[in-house]
């Protein structure tokens, strides 16, 4: 016992942001669902005019799961593994708590203003990184403030050495600062050269070189925001919930040091067989391939910490979450590298292929593992158990359901489009136009609008729980230990 | 320069850091998978910090206040 025993952990920013979780989920999947289905049925591009067509939409899509859902989640997960495993609480520094709530809100504030710039088409044209240069200065502005945290937290720690799960938060900050700041350099041309709006610009970087340092960005934001902080969460919520330490620690700490070294060169492999140098397309291909090992250096770890105790698989949704999301993770490092090879590449580059490869990791990996950390998050903030394990088991066979039918219909259309694109005569004439693709991909891309829609529909049911948990599900007395309770 | 020179020195240069890179890689496993039997740190009983991670929970290596710190409680 220490002299601290009169302090408790205050989850009040790690509360609002998991809020701000469950509502730009929602948002987000919902337009994810939409643009799916403008892709069977056009005539849905016309809901509401320019504000409703898939090229407005998809960037909204995109940053709402991705900025909004994703980050919303790792900040409200570090806001709570970050007292804990440091045993220091927010309530001890004034400083920090004013920080943090300054976070959630200013964090609000640009999410407004995205949403709003985006539906009315002001955009750098840069994927995942639409933004114009003043959204992109609040945008580092709130990083910074997030970073004080961070440090300053560690600062006042008691725990002498930094959890595994707090070096993957290091790298998230670090890596996601870097990576935005270089890529999203920009010329303001009406300062510059009195052309276009206040808050327009161009890339500093032209032609191969914006799109190098575009996907030398691009791929490592799904290192940094779809990876890095999700094993932060893994290494934390599946021990504690599961009661079992991390299988080897040590391993733990080979993987971080190899992901960190091995994935900053992979983005080259979106570039194969475009005007970047060959060299930069195969230390890419090779890179992507050597990440298999660091990944599965994680998920493997994540496995055997169930050793001997699979059988809570069967009584505890929450295990069953994190380990499908863990199995998942594997699923999809493996199959990334296996679109990375040069060969494979050449079928797979521009296909449906690669949005379902891009889902398995974020509906299965990311999307499970914040579902399952905000749950287990929510008895010991709120001290209610959880509202209803047969919602949370329906819900898990449902969104299962929509990954795998996500993945699968994506799997065969984009084979088959990559297949026919190629498809030549003996004289060398393409055997297909572009449209009869379009035919035949058609029953694929309503099964993908359906399987988007079972993940949307399991969202609803998990925040329907969510919310029953904070505001009517019983009260507990004591913080559990492990396995969160939950009503039948 | 020619482009032949530049070219063998990359070669040099690739085989070395490879060399070097994996050296660095399988030493750290070294480090970390004989630390304990060599005396040093004992790296599994990190795991416990987020087992045992409620605020009464005694840390697993406590941060010894400094001096400063005594004096001004």
């Amino acid at each position: 016992m220490q002299s601290s025993n009169m302090i408790n952990y205050d989850y009040s920013v790690a509360k609002c942001f998991a809020i701000a979780t469950i509502v730009f989920g929602i948002v987000g999947m919902a337009i994810g669902v939409l643009i799916a289905f403008q892709m069977a049925y056009p005539e849905l591009n016309y809901l509401a005019g320019e504000y409703s067509t898939f090229g407005r939409l998809r960037p909204l899509h995109t940053d709402a799961v991705i900025f909004g859902f994703i980050l919303s989640g790792v900040w409200s997960t570090w806001y709570y593994i970050g007292q804990r495993v440091l045993k220091v609480s927010m309530a001890e520094s004034p400083f920090l708590m004013f920080m943090g709530k300054l976070h959630f809100w200013l964090y609000i504030v640009g999410v407004a203003v995205v949403v709003v710039t985006l539906f009315m088409g002001i955009t750098t044209s840069k994927e995942y990184a639409e933004f114009e240069w003043p959204i992109d200065i609040v945008i580092v502005l709130i990083w910074v403030i997030w970073g004080m945290g961070i440090f300053g937290l560690i600062g006042i720690r008691r725990e002498k050495t930094l959890y595994i799960s707090i070096w993957y938060f290091i790298a998230t900050f670090l890596g996601v600062a870097m990576l935005y700041l270089f890529n999203n350099m920009a010329v303001p041309t009406y300062f510059v050269a009195g052309l276009g709006k206040w808050y327009h610009s161009v890339s500093m970087y032209a032609g191969t070189n914006d799109a190098m340092v575009q996907w030398w960005y691009g791929h490592n934001a799904v290192a940094f925001v779809f990876t890095v902080p999700i094993i932060a969460m893994v290494y934390y919520f599946l021990p504690k919930e599961s009661g079992q330490p991390v299988f080897s620690y040590k391993l733990s700490l080979l993987s971080f040091w190899g992901l960190m070294f091995v994935y900053l060169w992979a983005g080259g492999h979106h570039l194969l067989y475009s005007t970047v140098p060959d060299w930069v397309q195969t230390m890419g291909s090779i890179f992507s391939v050597v990440l298999i090992l660091p990944s599965w250096g994680s998920a493997i770890n994540m496995l055997l910490t169930m050793k001997g105790e699979w059988g809570q698989l069967k009584s505890n949704p929450l295990i069953k979450f994190m380990i499908l999301a863990s199995t998942f993770y594997m699923f999809s490092t493996i199959e990334g590298p296996i679109q990375a090879i040069k060969s494979v590449n050449a079928l797979a580059h521009f296909t449906d292929w690669i949005p379902g490869h891009v889902h398995d990791g974020t509906l299965g990996w990311v999307g499970f593992m914040i579902i399952a950390s905000l749950l287990h998050m929510a008895p010991r903030m709120f001290k209610r158990e959880i509202y209803s394990k047969k919602l949370l088991e329906a819900q898990f066979w449902i969104q299962t359901t929509g990954i795998v039918l996500y993945f699968s219909s994506m799997w065969i259309a984009g084979i088959t489009q990559g297949m026919m694109w190629r498809a030549a005569d003996q004289y060398g004439n393409l055997a297909y136009s572009f449209i009869d693709t379009v035919n035949v991909l058609h029953p694929y891309y309503t099964i993908r609008g359906v399987g988007g829609l079972l993940y949307l529909v399991g969202f609803f049911m998990f925040s329907y729980n969510f919310y029953k948990t904070m505001t009517a599900s019983k009260a507990i007395e004591e913080e559990p230990q492990s396995a969160s309770p939950m009503a039948a | 320069m020619e482009m032949e020179s530049i070219r063998e020195l990359q070669a040099y240069g690739y085989a070395f850091a490879s060399f070097v890179f994996a050296m660095i890689l399988y030493g750290y496993i070294y480090h970390l998978y004989t630390s304990k039997k060599k005396g040093g740190k004992d790296y599994e009983k990190y795991s416990k910090m987020a087992l045992n991670d409620s605020i009464e929970d005694s840390p697993v290596e406590k941060i010894e206040p400094s001096n400063e710190d005594k004096e001004e409680r």
